[in-house]
């Protein structure tokens, strides 16, 4: 493991009544090289948990240890952080902003690699606070690289953008991954999470409550498929399968989809618009937490 | 403390100042028009050649003596005699009169060239011959006076907004958390920012000091250096006090509540448009623990009566002794983001 962290805890107001355990005896590990998720939903502690992964917040109890020791000065030069939102100094250019957290750090990465796979190259010298939500993400990602780190953390990093904005940064990602940097994710995306992780992790109540790669979560968890139908086509009669209506559509939840569809054809009900889909990870996370992700 | 680190960082923080355009331009015209307004005032044509107190007890005309007639010379009726008697010693009368009794006498200073042209006005005069009494001390305009407070005062406020407001501001955005995820130091983010602003509030002090200078001649008995390090010293000790400010609050309102409550009392008892000296002795007490009354106070004296900094080893000992102690203080309490 490049990052483990062992009995992990952060506790705010500690030792007086109304104690919140934002983080509550977390323990996992991140391996080289791979992207490892960390899902969860408002409030579930992941936000505190990152940043005490970070070395910016300093855990109740618990260890963090990188490469095998503890974090020390040298832990800051070896990670990137790419915060989920981040003012950076007025006034500066795209391309002395680069300059500038360059010279904080001991090596770099060369800036033209940078510029080119962050695709910054036809706004370098605007200012930052110029350029637009899927620009100024790059940017943040350039930062959290110039200092050629091992690891990298990405809090968040396509919250806001446009879906193609976002995929388009997901192809920076997967760039990145491909230099075998590692990577700390945190999304409120689960398909984000699904295409860019190879393992995540789900908090909710400040503890880990499932763990592995998102298929075989999938697999652990669900053996059904969702059949979607149009609302109105099911009418007010009674079904022998349950279904979950929400927004205009019915979700039945089978294993047997023949079976189901033969019920419904036997009841005259259309197929014109009937989909069939396996399980995401949006519905685990709403098995596990009872919540919904974006809430 | 790695330099790499602090240069970029007062790099930086030095271009965002520059390329603010408008915080620049308050920063290096508000002084100027000031001092110049104030030179207008007090220096402007049309004022008399010279200016001659008269201690009388009948309203002052031609009447009590020939000389009073005399064009070009503003007479105005002076009631203490001992106070008008030290305005010819600081030279800021050329002359006084005292017309009660037989004869009556006149004061001028041996080193004022005014004061000799009177001298040679009044003994040519008709009327009563006057005896002569002397005063010398040194010629002293408001103006002079003035000088030393405002571009002080413009310290002030660029030492504490520019230090206490500025930290608070990126503290709130969040971009001290970013920097506090890099491998910059805390030490090396506070000194980074006080040696940017320094470098800006002295190269804006000495440039606003030499361009009014070429046309207002400010008196300046004492060493230019000793000035400069007297500044020096002081805006280390003013962007300290603000450092204070900033170590640890999150709120820009509050941050600039605390900083009004600071720069205000400080603007009226330190002594920047007028001398605290006859006010009563609590507030010359709560004056003291003001850094600008020290750097005031240090030059004045350089400029209005040539003092080195061998004599000015009380308030530049205060000033460092505050600087220092604002540092650790500061220092030890900053946090780099909202709790």
């Amino acid at each position: 493991m490049i990052l483990e962290a062992v009995e992990l805890a952060k506790h705010f107001n500690p030792g007086r009544a109304g104690t919140v355990r934002a983080v509550d005896g977390v323990t996992f590990g991140v391996r080289e090289g791979q992207c490892f998720g960390l899902l969860g939903p408002n409030g579930a502690g992941k936000s505190t948990t990152i940043e005490m992964l970070e070395g910016i917040l300093e855990p109740t109890s618990g260890s963090i240890r990188y490469r095998g020791e503890p974090l020390d000065a040298r832990y800051r030069q070896r990670i990137g952080i790419q915060f989920q939102s981040t003012a950076l100094q007025d006034f500066l250019t795209v391309r002395e902003n680069l300059r500038f957290f360059g010279a904080l750090y001991e090596k770099n990465a060369p800036h033209d690699q940078l510029i080119e796979v962050c695709r910054l190259k036809d706004f370098l010298d605007r200012d930052a606070s110029k350029l637009s939500g899927g620009q100024r993400q790059r940017l943040l990602l350039a930062i959290a690289l110039v200092g050629d780190p091992e690891f990298i953390f990405l809090d968040e990093p396509t919250t806001g953008l446009d879906p193609q904005a976002r995929r388009n940064f997901w192809d920076l990602v997967e760039t990145i991954k491909k230099r075998g940097k590692t990577i700390l994710l945190t999304t409120h995306y689960m398909e984000e999470a699904y295409v860019l992780c190879d393992e995540i992790a789900i908090m909710d109540h400040g503890k880990i409550i499932a763990r592995g790669s998102p298929q075989s979560l999938l697999a652990e968890h669900f053996s059904d498929v969702v059949v979607e139908l149009p609302l109105d086509a099911l009418g007010d009669r009674t079904w022998p399968f349950e279904i979950i209506r929400s927004n205009g559509s019915a979700e039945i939840m089978t294993s047997d989809v023949n079976g189901v569809m033969r019920t419904l054809l036997d009841e005259g009900v259309s197929l014109a618009q009937l989909k069939v889909r396996p399980r995401t990870l949006e519905d685990l996370f709403l098995e596990l937490t009872g919540k919904e992700l974006r809430a | 403390m790695n330099v790499s680190r602090l240069a970029a960082m007062t790099w930086a923080r030095t271009l965002e100042f520059l390329r603010d355009r408008s915080s620049l331009a308050w920063n290096l015209f508000v002084p100027v028009i000031m001092v110049v307004g104030i030179g207008w005032v007090f220096s402007g044509p049309g004022r008399p050649l010279f200016t001659v107190g008269v201690v009388a007890e009948a309203p002052i005309d031609a009447s009590l003596h020939p000389f009073l007639a005399t064009k070009h010379v503003h007479f105005y009726k002076e009631d203490d005699l001992e106070g008008a008697t030290r305005k010819v010693q600081r030279h800021r009368i050329d002359m006084l009169l005292d017309l009660r009794g037989k004869p009556g006498r006149y004061w001028v200073n041996e080193d004022s060239p005014k004061g000799y042209m009177l001298e040679r006005l009044i003994t040519g005069s008709e009327g009563p011959k006057l005896e002569r009494q002397t005063a010398t001390g040194a010629d002293i305009r408001y103006v002079d006076w003035l000088v030393p407070g405002v571009l002080g005062m413009n310290m002030m406020f660029s030492c504490l907004l520019g230090i206490g407001y500025v930290i608070v501001r990126y503290r709130k955005s969040g971009y001290l958390k970013r920097l506090n995820a890099t491998p910059i130091t805390a030490l090396e983010f506070i000194v980074a920012q006080l040696i940017s602003r320094l470098a800006l509030i002295l190269l804006i002090t000495v440039a606003v000091f030499v361009g009014t200078n070429s046309f207002l001649h400010f008196r300046m008995e004492g060493s230019y250096v000793d000035l400069f390090i007297v500044t020096l010293i002081g805006a280390v000790s003013m962007l300290s006090m603000g450092l204070v400010i900033s170590a640890r609050v999150t709120s820009e309102e509050l941050a600039g509540g605390l900083l009004n409550l600071l720069s205000m009392p400080m603007m009226v008892l330190s002594g920047v448009f007028f001398s605290v000296d006859g006010a009563p002795r609590v507030v010359q007490k709560a004056a003291d623990l003001f850094p600008l009354t020290h750097l005031l106070n240090a030059a004045r004296a350089i400029m209005l009566d040539g003092a080195t900094l061998a004599d000015l080893a009380y308030p530049l000992s205060v000033l460092a002794g505050m600087a220092i102690v604002f540092l650790a203080l500061g220092a030890s309490v900053f946090r780099w983001r909202q709790s």
